[in-house]
C-alpha cells in the first residue's frame, strides 16, 4: 500500500515539475541581464535585476513606432478582459431570461439562431469578419476588439441551463406578490445567479485576456496592442539583433500571464465549478 | 454498474445539488431537441419584452456571425480581381484548386498528425495525473492548484516560453537533446519545429483535461469504487475494467474539445514559433487560411478553405451533440 502511494506521489511531483518549472525558469531568467542570459543560458537562480527589467518593460516605449509601454498594453488587456467578461454576462443573461421565462411565438426560432453560433468558432471566418470590421470602420477600436468576440452562444447556454434549474415556485410566488418581469429579474434572478456569474466571469476574463488571433488582425495601431498581442512584436524586433533582449521577453511573458493566473488560482473553486458544469 | 455509467455525466460537477443535476439533464435534452419540453410551468407573456431582451445578443450575432459567415461562403465561389476591380463567379474552381494543391494536402496531412498527437498526449497525461491526484489524500489540494494553473496562460505566451526552451543558444531542451546526439533546430528543421509545437501545445492543454478527468473521477460513487476494490485486487485491472468505462463520457467530451483545441486554439503557438515564415515550417489549416487571406491576399482561396474548415467543425459538433442526445436518452 505504501509503495503505490509513494509512486503516485513521484508521478504527481513529476507532473507538477513539468507544469511549473518552465514558468519558474522564465521568471528567474527575467531577473538576469540579457548578455548574461546569452552567455550562460536559462537560469534557476535570482539574477538581481528584477526592478530594472520590469521597470523598463512597463514604462519604456517599445515596438516599431515607440508608441506604447508595457503598462499601456496591460491596460488594453484589462479593457479587453473586463469588457468581454461583462459584455458576455449581460448579453447572455438577458437573452437566456427571454428564452426561459417568456412565452413568445418566435422563441424556438431565436433559440436556434443563437444555438447555431456554437457550430463555427471565430477562427474559421476570420477573413470575412475582418472585411466586415473594415466596412464598419471598426478596426483599431475597442469596440472592434471586444464586440465580435461576443458573437457566440456559450454564455447564453450556460445561463439558460441555470435558469431552468431555478424552482418554478419562485416565479409563482413572485407573481402572487405582484412582481413584474423586471422586478423578478433584478430582485430574484440576479441575486440567485451570483455564484454562476462569478464563475462565468472568471472563465470569460481569462478567455478575453488571452485572445491573440483577433487582436492581431484588428489592431495595427500599437496604441491598441494587448500584452498577448505584443508578444509577437517583441519577437519580430529580435530578428537581426546581436543579443536579443531575452530578459525583457521573459518579463513580458510573466506580466502577460500574471493576472489570469492569479484569478484562476485565487478563485479556483468557482473556476472549476464554472468550467465543469457549463460544458464549455 | 450500468446506473453508474449513465449518471456520470450529470454528476460531473461533483458538488451539484440534486435539483441542479436534473436541471442540467433537462438542458441537455432541450439542447439536443430544440428546447421546449422542459419549459417553465409559468411564464411571463409580453408582446415586446422578450424581443427587447434578445435584441442585443441577436444584433451582435447577425452582424458579427451571420454576415461574415455568409460572406465567406459567397466569396468562396468568386475570384477576386487582384487590382480590386470587382470579382468573377468561378463556381467550384476555388475548391478544386485548393483540394488539388499538393501544398494544401501536405498541410492537411500535417494538421491531422498534429491534432492526433496533441490530443493523444494531452488526454493521456491529463488522465494519468488525474487518476493519481484522485488516489492520494495528502497534498491533494496543492497538487490540484499546481497542476491547473497553466490553464490561464495564453497559447502565444506558452509559445514564447517554448521558443526559449528550444532556443539554439540558450535552450535547455536543445542542450539535453544534443547530449543524446540530436541536434534540434527549431525554425529551420521541419520535424524539429513540429516537435517543439507539439510539446508546447500538449503542455498548455494538460490542465484542462486534468480538471475534467479529476471531477469525472470524483463523480464516481463511493459504493462503486468499494465494490470494485473488493472484486478486483489489481489496481491496474480495476482501472481498465471499472473506472475507465465510467469515465468514457468525460473522455469523449474531452476528445472533441481537444481536437478543436489542436485545430484552432494552437494558432498562437504556431504563429509565435514560425513568425510569419511559413516556408519549410509545419503549419496547420487555420494558419494557412490566415496566411492566404492576410499575407497572400487570396480572398477566394482563403474563403474556400474557411468553408472547408467550417464543414469539419460542423461534423465534429454534430457528432458531439448526437452523443449528448444519446447520453440523455439513457436517462
Amino acid at each position: 500500500m505504501y509503495r503505490t502511494k509513494f509512486f503516485d506521489h513521484v508521478i504527481l511531483l513529476f507532473g507538477v515539475f513539468i507544469m511549473v518549472a518552465p514558468v519558474v525558469v522564465a521568471f528567474m531568467t527575467s531577473t538576469h541581464e540579457a548578455a548574461d542570459i546569452h552567455r550562460n543560458g536559462l537560469s534557476l537562480t535570482w539574477g538581481g535585476h528584477f526592478v530594472e527589467t520590469y521597470e523598463t518593460v512597463l514604462t519604456r516605449k517599445g515596438g516599431f513606432t515607440g508608441k506604447i509601454t508595457g503598462l499601456n498594453m496591460m491596460m488594453n488587456s484589462m479593457i479587453l478582459g473586463l469588457g468581454f467578461a461583462v459584455g458576455k454576462i449581460v448579453l447572455s443573461m438577458l437573452a437566456a431570461y427571454a428564452i426561459v421565462y417568456f412565452r413568445f411565438r418566435l422563441g424556438t426560432f431565436f433559440f436556434w439562431i443563437i444555438f447555431t453560433t456554437l457550430l463555427l468558432p471565430l477562427e474559421v471566418r476570420i477573413l470575412p469578419s475582418y472585411e466586415v470590421m473594415n466596412t464598419l470602420k471598426l478596426t483599431n477600436t475597442y469596440t472592434g476588439l471586444i464586440v465580435p468576440l461576443l458573437a457566440s452562444a456559450t454564455g447564453t447556454f450556460y445561463f439558460r441551463q441555470f435558469f431552468k434549474s431555478v424552482p418554478d415556485e419562485l416565479l409563482e410566488a413572485a407573481r402572487i406578490d405582484g412582481a413584474g418581469p423586471f422586478k423578478f429579474f433584478i430582485d430574484v434572478l440576479v441575486p440567485l445567479s451570483r455564484t454562476m456569474m462569478a464563475a462565468i466571469f472568471i472563465i470569460m476574463f481569462v478567455y478575453g485576456w488571452n485572445q491573440y488571433l483577433w487582436p492581431t488582425l484588428m489592431t495595427t495601431d500599437e496604441g491598441f496592442f494587448t500584452l498577448v498581442r505584443g508578444i509577437k512584436q517583441i519577437l519580430l524586433v529580435w530578428v537581426g539583433s546581436n543579443i536579443p533582449d531575452y530578459n525583457e521577453a521573459f518579463a513580458l511573458a510573466i506580466l502577460a500571464m500574471l493576472p489570469p493566473v492569479l484569478i484562476v488560482v485565487i478563485f479556483q473553486r468557482w473556476f472549476i465549478k464554472g468550467l465543469t458544469e457549463s460544458d464549455k | 454498474m450500468t446506473t453508474g455509467t449513465e449518471r456520470l455525466p450529470a454528476t460531473r460537477g461533483g458538488t451539484a445539488t440534486d435539483g441542479r443535476r436534473s436541471g442540467a439533464l433537462r438542458l441537455f435534452g432541450g439542447k439536443a431537441k430544440g428546447g421546449d419540453e422542459a419549459a417553465k410551468r409559468v411564464q411571463f407573456s409580453s408582446p415586446y419584452l422578450p424581443y427587447l431582451f434578445l435584441a442585443p445578443q441577436l444584433a451582435i450575432i447577425f452582424v458579427f456571425f451571420y454576415w461574415p459567415s455568409i460572406q465567406a461562403i459567397q466569396s468562396s465561389f468568386y475570384l477576386e480581381d487582384p487590382f480590386g476591380f470587382g470579382s468573377t463567379f468561378v463556381g467550384m474552381a476555388n475548391y478544386t484548386d485548393v483540394l488539388k494543391s499538393g501544398e494544401y494536402l501536405g498541410i492537411a496531412r500535417f494538421t491531422a498528425i498534429f491534432t492526433a498527437l496533441v490530443t493523444f498526449f494531452a488526454l493521456s497525461i491529463g488522465l494519468l495525473l488525474a487518476v493519481k491526484a484522485d488516489g492520494v489524500i495528502r497534498g491533494n489540494a496543492s497538487y490540484k492548484t499546481l497542476l491547473i494553473w497553466v490553464y490561464a496562460i495564453a497559447p502565444p505566451v506558452a509559445g514564447l516560453i517554448g521558443m526559449m526552451f528550444f532556443d539554439q543558444h540558450i535552450g535547455p531542451i536543445v542542450e539535453l537533446a544534443r547530449w543524446f546526439g540530436w541536434d534540434i533546430k527549431v525554425g529551420l528543421n521541419y520535424s524539429d519545429t513540429a516537435f517543439a509545437m507539439i510539446v508546447v501545445s500538449v503542455w498548455k492543454q494538460i490542465p484542462y483535461n486534468f480538471i475534467f478527468f479529476l471531477s469525472g473521477l470524483q463523480g464516481i460513487p463511493v459504493a462503486v469504487r468499494e465494490a470494485a476494490a473488493m472484486d478486483c485486487r489489481s489496481g491496474f485491472r480495476r482501472f481498465w475494467t471499472v473506472i475507465l468505462p465510467l469515465l468514457a463520457p468525460t473522455a469523449f467530451f474531452l476528445l472533441i474539445i481537444n481536437v478543436t483545441y489542436a485545430l484552432f486554439d494552437t494558432f498562437g503557438v504556431i504563429d509565435v514559433m514560425v513568425k510569419d515564415k511559413a516556408a519549410n515550417n509545419p503549419i496547420t489549416l487555420v494558419y494557412k487560411v490566415y496566411m492566404d487571406g492576410f499575407r497572400g491576399n487570396d480572398l477566394g482561396g482563403s474563403s474556400a478553405q474557411s468553408v472547408i474548415l467550417m464543414l469539419i467543425v460542423f461534423v465534429l459538433t454534430i457528432f458531439q451533440f448526437r452523443f449528448i442526445e444519446r447520453r440523455v436518452h439513457y436517462n
